[in-house]
């Protein structure tokens, strides 16, 4: 997928100025936040689990060789293939082999994030296969030939109305009114599909070392009618998905619902071991893994190791503010909101990402309601402090700072620079007592005002009163 | 004996707001304490912490340390600097062996101001009077970072005359966030408007909060589409100091 990080700004200014955009996130969003505070709140352990998630995938981390050898194992066990894919090309490059092995012509699609951040879709296309996603929001998408901009709700920018366009100009007429209108009708068109399809790929939410599964969940049943009915299944997955044992996916189960939709469980939570067995009554006859690093072993035993804890529930980007206020799309990669500032730049760098960091008041709301407790503050603080020595900061914030740094070092010169400014700012203000147009201050008084300060400084009054 | 406080000027009190750090004086010392403001203190760091230059961050780090070391306690009327001492000055130092116990002892003793009247000082009641709808805003530092929620809430309850009107959504972020707010003004600006249509419905005259550069964004933004809607710190209004002019507002000709 083309990176468009760079142009974040310009997208962000788009992004505040569509009413459409406004109405269709404040409302999910509101509704995932409410269903988790709700629910949360009704499940007394549920900061302990979170303790036991971080834990859990700490001890992951910390020993994901033996469980990647492990899964593969199991997997080989169970009749089924893993393929390691070093690289997004390598992943897309597998993916295409099979299918060519095959025969395949229809490709059907579970939602996978890791499929969109290797771009999948587009190099099937490339090779005449018809794609179609089968979850609602990336058919949604996909129809309206965007990313997605949220990780679970790949269409939450959409409104109703904007989804009844896009079918009646898919499906012809008449436009359809109702939500359940426009369900039926997908529902009806995607139904044929999966009859169609000659391979199914999906996700992987966990893949358990223990069994070799691979599992997925969805609310919408489409990943089970993707990969049962087609002849063959590939499962996409990041390799920090591993979890040891069914038992440990019992745990994730129970805080990745609440943390994401505010449901207490998905609707469908499918298992996937291997390929049909003789005498099995349905099932792929090929299971294929292929499991992406992409950049991720490189994140192993550093600063941004905690990063690979995530789960992709969106919670923080369910919380964030910013996102709030612009959207997904205005990250310009895979991966938006508070989880896709630090992961955007780690896997297509610094340098086309410099806004991702930044873009981020550090309220630290995400962090408090990350499943796994990942510090995605301190994450983005670090990446600052990478910028910074790259030289990849605004240079005039950089020169800001300096200047910052060489007055506040020196007490007596602070002071008076304060008691200067404190004075020529009470001036401007006037007897309005705020300054609507700062000189130089655009950035500031293009919206707000400055309250003008109250004439001395602190210390000064402080030192007077003394005497 | 009375305890030595050491008053930390946060920069934007210092310049902006010292009726502030008199409130938060008056405060300490009807709490029993005894202040007392080392005049060699700047500013905690917190803008190059936060701009990636940790260089800068411990450079000014340091100096906070050298400037408090000897009091019982550090306060100050901010979540956020104070969050800075507490937990970020032991990140910066962590490698540093002979800085690293001198930023713990600090961060051990610093305080936000009504979580150390509250929980340190056991101050439960202020005598103060303001007559008036307020609606406080958690400024995200201090709430999340430093755990202060209960403790404004239950001292602006034994404020005479006051009345408080909670506004939903009051623990979302204002759109402050130091440089983000020049840095993004549209996103911050448009942040400020979803807080502020929070504080309107409230129907509230009065807008709190216990850091000033949550209330100087909100102020001004407020200001600048016509509110009437007053702002002012907490510890103003209960030093019961917050006779004079709001934040943002027009003020009194000094004679």
């Amino acid at each position: 997928m083309k990176v468009g990080s760079p142009r974040f700004k310009e997208k962000t200014l788009v992004a505040l100025a569509d009413p459409n955009l406004r109405q269709a996130l404040g409302q999910s969003r509101k509704g995932f936040v409410n269903g988790r505070a709700a629910l949360v709140a009704g499940v007394p352990e549920f900061e302990a689990m979170r303790d036991q998630a971080r834990d859990v995938k700490n001890h992951v981390l910390a020993n994901l060789d033996h469980y990647l050898e492990r899964f593969e194992a199991s997997v080989t066990a169970a009749g089924g293939h893993v393929h390691w894919a070093a690289d997004a090309e390598d992943a897309r490059r597998i993916v295409l082999d099979i299918c060519q092995r095959v025969d395949a012509k229809v490709v059907t699609k579970g939602k996978s994030m890791v499929s969109e951040e290797i771009g999948l879709n587009e190099a099937l296309e490339e090779q005449g296969y018809t794609v179609v996603e089968t979850d609602l929001g990336e058919y949604i998408i996909q129809l309206a030939h965007e990313p997605p901009s949220h990780i679970i709700a790949p269409a939450i920018h959409k409104t109703k109305a904007q989804v009844a366009e896009l079918f009646e100009a898919a499906h012809g007429g008449p436009r359809k009114t109702t939500v359940g209108e426009l369900v039926t009708e997908a529902r009806l068109v995607l139904r044929e599909k999966y009859f169609q399809a000659d391979v199914g790929i999906t996700g992987g939410n966990y893949l358990v070392a223990e069994t070799g599964s691979s599992i997925i969940v969805t609310n919408e049943g489409n990943g089970d009618l993707t990969q049962t009915l087609a002849r063959v299944h590939i499962v996409t997955s990041g390799i920090e998905r591993i979890v040891p044992t069914l038992d440990d996916v019992a745990l994730f189960l129970r805080i990745l619902a609440r943390s994401a939709t505010g449901q207490e469980t998905e609707t469908y939570t499918t298992l996937s071991t291997g390929p049909r067995r003789p005498g099995d009554v349905d099932g792929p006859e090929e299971y294929h893994v292929v499991l992406v690093d992409n950049g991720r072993s490189k994140m192993l035993g550093g600063k941004f190791q905690d990063m690979l804890r995530c789960i992709r529930c969106g919670a923080c980007m369910n919380h964030c503010p910013v996102y709030g206020a612009v959207g997904g799309h205005a990250y310009g990669w895979v991966y938006p909101g508070p989880m896709g500032a630090v992961l955007t730049p780690l896997f297509v760098g610094l340098d086309a990402t410099r806004d991702l960091p930044n873009a981020c008041t550090l309220n630290g709301r995400c962090q408090s309601v990350c499943p796994v407790r990942i510090p995605l503050p301190e994450l983005l603080r670090e990446l600052r402090h990478r910028q910074h020595e790259q030289g990849l900061r605004p240079p005039g914030q950089t020169r800001a700072i300096g200047a910052w740094r060489f007055v506040a070092e020196r007490p007596r010169l602070y002071q008076f620079a304060n008691r200067m400014a404190a004075r020529v700012l009470k001036k401007m203000g006037g007897s309005a007592g705020r300054i609507a147009n700062l000189p130089g201050g655009a950035a500031w008084s293009g919206l707000r005002d400055l309250p003008a300060p109250q004439g001395q400084t602190f210390l000064e009054l402080w030192q007077a009163r003394r005497k | 004996m009375s305890p030595r406080v050491g008053l930390f000027a946060t920069c934007l009190m210092n310049l902006f707001r010292p009726n502030v750090g008199f409130a938060a004086v008056k405060l300490l010392e009807d709490a029993g304490c005894s202040v007392e403001v080392p005049l060699a203190q700047t500013c905690c760091g917190q803008p190059g912490y936060n701009a990636g230059d940790f260089d800068a961050a411990r450079a000014l780090a340091k100096q906070v340390i050298a400037a408090f070391e000897g009091f019982d306690y550090v306060v100050g009327p901010s979540g956020s600097c104070m969050a800075t001492i507490r937990h970020d000055y032991p990140k910066l130092f962590a490698d540093d062996a002979d800085w690293r116990p001198r930023a713990e002892a600090l961060a051990a003793r610093s305080f936000e101001l009504l979580s150390f009247l509250a929980d340190v000082r056991g101050v439960r009641a202020v005598a103060a009077d303001y007559a008036g709808t307020v609606t406080y805003h958690d400024s995200c530092s201090g709430l999340r970072e430093l755990g202060v929620k209960a403790q404004p809430r239950l001292l602006l309850g034994s404020v005479g005359g006051l009345k408080l009107a909670e506004m939903s959504d009051t623990e979302v972020c204002c759109g402050f966030g130091g440089s983000f707010c020049v840095s993004y003004p549209e996103i911050s600006g448009r942040m400020a408007d979803d807080k502020l249509a929070c504080v309107a419905a409230t129907g509230a005259d009065t807008l709190l909060g216990g850091d000033l550069g949550c209330l100087l964004h909100l102020a001004g933004r407020l200001k600048r589409c016509g509110s009437p809607v007053k702002v002012f710190h907490t510890a103003e209004v209960l030093a019961g100091m917050a006779d004079g002019a709001g934040i943002g507002d027009q003020q009194e000709v000094q004679k």
